[in-house]
């Protein structure tokens, strides 16, 4: 992108303290809707940063797939399973909390002092700009068909899954006629998971 | 006319957001007790492998940018798994009443 170069640190410096911010916020806020509003955040400013990167076409792909799709799919599912709980108190939370902190940290730091010592190729060949679009295109049909053809299976298989696992309940009979339907192959009557202390008190 | 100092963005710095993006999101993996939350933690890694892979992009491979197609087929992925993972979220929720992630542990030893 062609903007002044402190126009460019500005927004790059806006954008990373955005997205730095808004994932602290997504893992540390208690309240769970506020934390998914603040992903939507995050993944906008994801896409700022991609357009930092000559990257229009991945922006755009960024906000329909992340804000449109994923978001909403993730508010739905705090709709769906919004139940107040008292969570059960853990002993040694705290403890598991700062241990797994000081984990993290030093994976950051690792990560950082990899990123910082390695002598990267730099500079390397001009970015395309605007043609990136045309040279995606031109990737998605040659040389990266099979991924591409791949991609579109995975995501039906997807949506199969889903719908599956994701389904209420089965009709034993048919809704309009009222016949009985043979479900066998598609799912056994549920039984609830921890049922085995009945089934073991029943056995002799 | 004189050569105003062009300061640029080094890779360093999109490489140091995406470090502490992935820490973060490595953090609330563990640390979450509600299940929605451990997957917006998978979210954010993806997205912070997915800033990886564009920076280098633009970096250091800018004239066939195969970060940005790999990019394109991480988000494809993601979205899939963000509908699996949400449905199995789903049938949890169904099957035990709760999504609390210290309750789901009939796999462990």
């Amino acid at each position: 992108m062609t903007i002044a170069s402190s126009t460019q640190l500005i927004c790059f410096a806006v954008l990373s303290a955005a997205l730095l911010l808004g994932s602290l916020g997504v893992v540390l806020l208690p309240n769970i809707v506020y934390s998914a509003f603040l992903l939507g955040g995050v993944f906008l400013s994801m896409a700022g940063l991609y357009l930092m990167l000559n990257a229009s076409f991945v922006a755009a792909a960024q906000v329909l797939v992340y804000v449109g799709a994923v978001n909403v799919l993730i508010l739905f599912a705090i709709m769906l399973v919004n139940k107040k709980e008292t969570l059960a108190a853990i002993p040694g939370l705290p403890l598991r909390r700062v241990l797994s902190g000081l984990v993290c940290g030093g994976l950051g730091v690792l990560l950082l002092r990899v990123a910082f010592i390695t002598p990267w190729p730099l500079p390397g060949p001009t970015p395309v700009g605007e043609e990136a679009t045309i040279r995606i295109g031109e990737h998605l049909f040659s040389d990266y068909l099979l991924p591409f053809e791949l991609a579109s299976v995975l995501l039906l298989m997807a949506m199969i899954g889903a719908i599956v696992l994701a389904r209420r309940d089965v009709f034993a009979s048919d809704v309009i006629t009222g016949e009985p339907v043979d479900q066998g192959l598609l799912e056994k009557t549920r039984t609830p998971l921890l049922s085995e202390i009945p089934a073991l008190e029943s056995t002799p | 006319m004189t050569p105003l100092a062009v300061i640029e963005i080094p890779l360093q710095a999109y490489l140091a957001v995406a470090a502490l993006l992935f820490c973060i999101g490595v953090w609330g993996l563990i640390n979450s007790r509600n299940a929605v939350r451990v997957l917006m933690s998978i979210e954010l890694m993806l997205n912070a492998v997915n800033l990886n892979l564009m920076a280098f992009s633009n970096y250091l491979d800018g004239q066939l940018i195969r970060g940005q197609v790999f990019t394109i087929f991480v988000i494809t992925v993601a979205a899939a798994e963000a509908a699996v993972g949400l449905a199995i979220l789903l049938s949890l929720y169904r099957n035990r009443e709760t999504v609390d992630m210290e309750r789901f542990n009939l796999l462990r030893w």
